[in-house]
């Protein structure tokens, strides 16, 4: 009965894929369209994609979307080991407590987040400008990479570095040489997540951010506010071709 | 000198975690930075929110419950059920949608799974203003949706759709479906099918399969899905500010414009610790159901 060759269950399954690609491929395929306000179809163009190569702030915005998303990946992937080898190697009251506590950054609404940065950083009298920015960007991409190396820590062989430490190894030789090249699959997972995560970002990104500041997501934003154009198409695409890209590019890496 | 290693994959608990007074140093950093960016400034929100907004927009530590209170206007109020609407709507419409996307993909061969579940996250990973604009592009009077259905007779006029709450619920539909169908899917694929199969042999009707066995053996699951897509559209910001316009605020865009148009800090900071209470709320509800030995376990132990 509910078995796969129901015809209802194809097509909603169908359907559904549908309408999770149609809005993009739609996008994408207008990009190309040389009409700049109707949505029919009036001939194929490069137009768009030429201006946007032109755009000095869009240049501007990816370079700064870079910087921060390099900067607070390194910040929260460092801190982060620190906390995930402190939090599985020794235990303490309040561990428990403190496990749950530094996770409270994912469940919360990214607005109060923002919202709450930009209170402090106005309270303490720091102008808001990229280094807010990445200050706000690693506090939510911490508990991220802390997530994903607890997970993968856990299930290391904690003997192994062990016996390294029981063959003469100092602290640090044991982790450089034993721990961390097992982690090293999580650590690059990690850091690819969290710098995407840190490249997407528009809402604590809009409320940390000053003048001068705009990251990629806020550009985008400020085009979108200030009307239709195919160009905000064909940046739209050049987006979906870099997201697939970099898919494609953690999946392979992982097969190894 | 340490006993002897054994070669074995699992921790000895014997030696780790080794016992001490308090948090290691590795873990100072984090708390430090976490304390001073995240926890401080969450305290700070939760103080201003007791305090008052002074003249030109700054905080006077003048304390007060006012801020709370003026929350039970119908201005405000409007905005608070239009949120918690819309975020039971769209939590509907991904359970409905979801459901028979999920269940496709459980019941494929093994190998073919990951290869769908990818198909539904590839859209997801792709940066989220980039996609509620595609929304915009159709939905508008000029966009397509309008234009096709123009073209094809179907309509004399444009259909405003764009700037409503219709079109939030779609494009926050859109944006959480893949949190829907995750949960669900690793729900349904723990199910063991011959009990769904010995319902059929004690002639359950459809339905009565669906009711009685599918649904609560996959209800961890499903509550999963649903705090997955109800948290996050209930604070919903880039969709209602894209797809809603001035007049369908969500909390979200509430908050953003106490904070940066009027200016009242306070007020802005009570709502925002009100929509964090709606959050906690949702994952009370989640903790609630999640009793151990419930649902898709028990079902593989009836299996045998």
């Amino acid at each position: 009965m509910l078995s796969l060759r129901r015809p209802w269950l194809i097509g909603a399954s169908l359907a559904n894929l549908l309408f999770l690609y149609a809005p993009i491929v739609v996008l994408i395929a207008f990009s190309f369209n040389a009409s700049r306000l109707s949505a029919t179809w009036q001939g194929f163009t490069l137009d768009w994609y030429r201006l946007l190569a032109q755009d000095e702030g869009l240049r501007l915005a990816v370079g700064n979307s870079l910087l921060v998303g390099l900067l607070s990946t390194v910040i929260a992937t460092a801190l982060g080991l620190g906390a995930a080898l402190g939090l599985e190697r020794h235990s303490f009251t309040g561990r428990q407590f403190l496990e749950g506590a530094l996770l409270l950054p994912l469940v919360i609404p990214e607005v109060m987040m923002g919202v709450s940065l930009m209170l402090f950083f106005v309270l303490v009298s720091m102008p808001l400008s990229l280094v807010t920015v990445t200050i706000a960007h690693a506090a939510f991409n911490l508990p991220v990479v802390l997530v994903i190396l607890r997970a993968r820590l856990r299930k290391l062989d904690p003997s192994l570095e062990e016996a390294a430490r029981d063959l003469g190894a100092t602290p640090w030789q044991a982790f450089s040489r034993v721990t961390l090249p097992l982690l090293m699959p999580a650590v690059l997972g990690a850091v690819l997540l969290a710098f995407t995560i840190s490249f997407d970002d528009f809402i604590v990104t809009f409320f940390t951010a000053g003048p001068g500041a705009t990251t990629l997501p806020l550009y985008v934003y400020s085009m979108v506010k200030s009307g239709v154009t195919p160009v905000i198409n064909a940046l739209s695409a050049i987006l979906v071709l870099a997201s697939m890209t970099l898919i494609g590019v953690s999946i392979v890496i992982q097969r190894r | 000198m340490s006993p002897p290693v054994q070669p074995t994959s699992r921790p000895d608990p014997s030696h780790f975690p080794v016992k001490r007074r308090g948090p290691s140093r590795l873990l100072w950093p984090t708390l430090i930075w976490m304390g001073l960016f995240f926890f401080l400034p969450l305290a700070l929100t939760v103080a201003i929110s007791f305090a008052s907004r002074g003249t030109y927009g700054g905080v006077v530590w003048h304390l007060t419950l006012a801020n709370y209170l003026t929350v039970v206007d119908p201005l405000y109020l409007k905005v608070f059920a239009r949120s918690i609407g819309l975020a039971v709507a769209t939590t509907a419409l991904c359970l409905l949608l979801g459901f028979p996307l999920a269940y496709y993909i459980a019941r494929l061969p093994a190998n073919r799974q990951g290869f769908w579940l990818l198909l539904v996250m590839v859209p997801f990973w792709t940066n989220f203003l980039v996609r509620t604009y595609a929304w915009i592009f159709i939905l508008r009077a000029e966009g397509l949706m309008n234009t096709v259905l123009m073209g094809l007779g179907v309509i004399d006029h444009p259909l405003e759709v764009l700037y409503s709450d219709s079109a939030i619920l779609i494009g926050l539909v859109y944006g959480y479906l893949p949190f829907m169908v995750l949960p669900l899917y690793a729900a349904i694929e723990r199910l063991a099918p011959s009990l769904v199969e010995a319902a059929w042999d004690l002639y359950a009707t459809r339905w009565g399969v669906m009711w009685h066995v599918i649904v609560p053996l996959t209800r961890p699951g499903i509550v999963a899905g649903c705090l997955l897509v109800f948290i996050p559209s209930v604070g919903a910001f880039i969709t209602p500010d894209l797809l809603g316009g001035a007049r369908t605020m969500m909390v979200g865009n509430l908050i953003q414009h106490e904070f940066l148009v009027a200016r009242d800090w306070p007020f802005g900071s009570a709502i925002s610790l009100l929509l964090m209470a709606m959050v906690l709320a949702g994952l009370l509800v989640y903790f609630r159901t999640e009793e151990p030995g419930r649902g898709a376990g028990r079902g593989k132990e009836m299996a045998g």
